[in-house]
């Protein structure tokens, strides 16, 4: 049985429409895709979900299922392990994205992504956020500043550092580094936002700030969280798939997945029984 | 007395300015033309341009000649003067002796000074120490040559070694595919650094003095090569310098290469997921990251480079050399030129001079400038490598 709290956490969620184009439900598509390590491990089995455009969705399950493994091919971050494989494919808005024509440089400046422990880099908090606009060749002092205000307001931190944006980002505290990184990833205004994990090493109070967040991202992006939090995948997430050893085992709207799942392994997962 | 002495120093300053200045450049011009003369007087038969050329020589040097003699004059009239003046002095035990005033360097009484004199006159004797060219064989004066040998070796060493070793680096540890070739390399690199010095000095003759600048020589000039005067084949400061960069440079990568190791995953994949493709995130984010472990390779290459001296015997270090490397004449950084090093000079000093027992006291002077500027050298890249770190030291991942 779902734990009750879940319950009163979960509401439906219309999603928030900013321009006439309607919004595709199948923005990110994964077809029949396989995955290995090293040749021949496979970790991931035959994998077909549709990502909607403008909503937030939550890859859930055990340890090792693969989470990040696909999230990671989502913005093709796999390219750098020698020895993988994979079949089938990935869609962005209809295009592949192993299209050989499509760089890979190109694909993820399209794709922000949130990394588990966060990792801002050895740089002043300002150089941190206009980053990603510096090495697409973009320097005009003017726009770099309104990016790092936009990007800083928009993850929440600019009350907090608007005073040392030329200092070291490794003066922040462990939530404010996450948000640094969440304004990192935003700044050059991508369309999709991979998030692994962000929350596990924050404390409820800044965890809190950053699910506040991930609501306001949703207006402009695309998100895809990876969580081991079932309270978190329930408040923030419109769709959850839940993942195991590989395969996936049951996808659908979030309050579906966590009030009625048709699988017994989701049941049992989602209401913490599990193993 | 006092003036005597100060006119002598006058005059030798004079004689000095004469000789070294005038005369240097007048004789530089004079080598060059020399050359191009013995070129055309040795061809069997000459054309008319090369006639009209040969004759336009024979001019410029009659006139530098006719520059030089009032000058060659007034030097000769100038140390005449210096031996003009005897001085007769008294030793304690009565003995009556007299020396040319000209020879005099330094006088005072040293049991007649009070102690301020004696602190300055310390401190006189350390700066001409520092100060001045070496004279009576290397046994007197100062060891200003060295000195500066010594800094420019060490100077165009690591401003060779630096780039190489961390290109190299980069290539093995970020590009290149790791497998049994790159390990082999690694394991190459790391014998490189057992290597006997004296062999990169064999190496650095064959290579760099005998290949690369007999052929620079046969290129640029060919006409001096022809006279048997060579120019870059023959050892220099260049030619010593790049063969310690070769001793070097196994060092450099070694640290370059854990440094860049040292640089945590995440901050690079956090760098690609902003879009930066894989130089960018070198040249951004690892370089800078690294750039401290790089200066503390850097820091160690100096230090083994600049004590030195096997190697350099054979590639273009010399007991005493004419000129400095750098001097004011054009094109004024003379790379070709053979230099002194405090590693030699100590050896000359210590084991070549008539009298070593005399020239103890400089040996161990020598010695000691030479550690500190070891020393100096590397306290400098220290202090660099810590103003790096502290800028983003806070945190460590
Ligand atoms: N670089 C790699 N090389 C080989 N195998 C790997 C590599 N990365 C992950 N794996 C394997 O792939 C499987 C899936 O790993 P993945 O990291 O995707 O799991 P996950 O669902 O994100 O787990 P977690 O919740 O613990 O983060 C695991 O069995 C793991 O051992
Ligand atoms: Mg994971």
């Amino acid at each position: 049985m779902p734990d009750p709290a879940i319950k009163t956490a979960v509401t439906p969620q219309a999603s928030v429409t900013t321009s006439d184009v309607p919004l595709r439900a199948d923005y990110i598509s994964v077809r029949n895709f396989n995955f290995f390590y090293n040749g021949v491990h496979q970790v991931l089995f035959d994998l077909n979900l549709d990502i909607p455009e403008r909503q937030v969705t939550a890859f859930i399950g055990p340890s090792g299922c693969g989470k990040s493994t696909l999230l990671r091919n989502i913005n093709r971050m796999n390219d750098l392990i020698d020895g993988i494989r994979h079949e089938g494919d990935i869609f962005i808005d209809g295009h592949s994205i192993f299209d050989p024509d499509i760089e890979v440089i190109s694909l993820r400046k399209r794709i922000g992504m949130v990394f588990q422990k966060s990792n801002p880099f050895p740089k002043s908090i300002y150089e941190n956020i206009v980053y990603s606009l510096r090495v697409a060749g973009r320097h005009r002092k003017s726009e770099l500043d309104e990016v790092v205000e936009r990007s800083l307001h928009a993850a929440a931190l600019w009350d907090e550092v608007k005073d040392r944006l030329h200092q070291s980002a490794f003066g922040l505290s462990g939530g404010q580094m996450q948000r640094l990184c969440i304004a990192r990833a935003i700044a050059n205004q991508p369309e999709i936002i991979l998030m692994d994990e962000p929350c596990s090493a924050l404390d409820p109070i800044a965890t809190g700030k950053i699910e506040d967040l991930i609501h306001e991202l949703k207006k402009q992006f695309t998100i895809v969280i990876v969580t081991h939090n079932m309270q978190q995948a329930a408040r923030v997430s419109d769709r959850t798939a839940f993942f195991y050893l590989g395969k996936l085992i049951e996808y659908n709207s979030t309050e579906a997945i966590f009030m009625n799942p048709i699988n017994s392994q989701t049941e049992a997962y989602v209401s913490g029984r599990f193993g | 007395m006092n003036s005597q002495l100060a006119q002598v120093h006058e005059r030798r300053r004079e004689i000095h300015r004469i000789e070294r200045n005038q005369i240097g450049r007048i004789n530089e011009q004079m080598r060059r033309l020399d050359l191009d003369r013995r070129y055309l007087e040795n061809l069997s038969e000459r054309t008319v341009a090369q006639q009209m050329q040969l004759d336009r020589i024979h001019e410029r040097i009659a006139v530098l000649q006719s520059d030089f003699e009032p000058l060659a004059a007034q030097a000769a009239a100038l140390r005449r003067q210096l031996v003009e003046n005897r001085l007769e002095y008294s030793l304690a035990t009565g003995q009556v002796r007299s020396i040319t005033v000209g020879d005099l360097v330094h006088v005072y009484a040293p049991n007649q000074l009070h102690f301020l004199q004696r602190v300055v006159l310390f401190f006189q004797h350390i700066w001409s120490f520092l100060s001045e060219y070496p004279r009576e064989a290397n046994t007197e004066g100062g060891i200003w040559p060295a000195i500066f040998g010594t800094f420019i070796m060490t100077v165009l060493m690591s401003a060779a070694v630096t780039p190489f070793g961390v290109m190299a680096a980069i290539y093995l540890r970020e590009y290149a595919r790791q497998g049994l070739f790159v390990r082999a390399v690694r394991i190459a690199i790391n014998n490189l650094a057992g290597v006997p010095s004296i062999v990169f000095g064999i190496f650095g003759l064959g290579f760099f003095v005998y290949f690369m600048g007999g052929n620079i020589d046969r290129i640029f000039f060919p006409r001096a090569t022809e006279m048997g005067t060579p120019t870059f084949g023959t050892g220099g400061v260049l030619w010593a310098s790049l063969t310690l960069a070769l001793l070097t440079v196994p060092v450099v990568i070694v640290a370059t290469e854990e440094a860049l190791a040292a640089v945590s995953r995440g901050v690079r994949e956090g760098s690609l997921a902003c879009g930066a493709s894989k130089w960018q995130t070198i040249q951004y984010l690892v370089l800078p990251a690294a750039a401290p472990g790089i200066l503390t390779g850097l820091v160690l290459a100096m230090a083994r480079g600049a004590g030195e001296v096997a190697p350099l015997i054979l590639v273009g270090v010399v007991a005493f050399a004419p000129s400095l490397p750098v001097d004011g004449l054009f094109p004024f950084i003379h790379l070709e030129r053979k230099f002194m090093h405090l590693g030699f000079h100590i050896y000359d000093l210590g084991f070549q001079s008539p009298d070593s027992e005399a020239a103890q006291p400089m040996v161990f002077a020598t010695t000691l400038i030479l550690i500190l500027l070891v020393v100096a050298l590397n306290l400098a890249a220290i202090l660099i490598r810590n103003r790096l770190r502290r800028r983003y030291a806070s945190q460590a991942f």
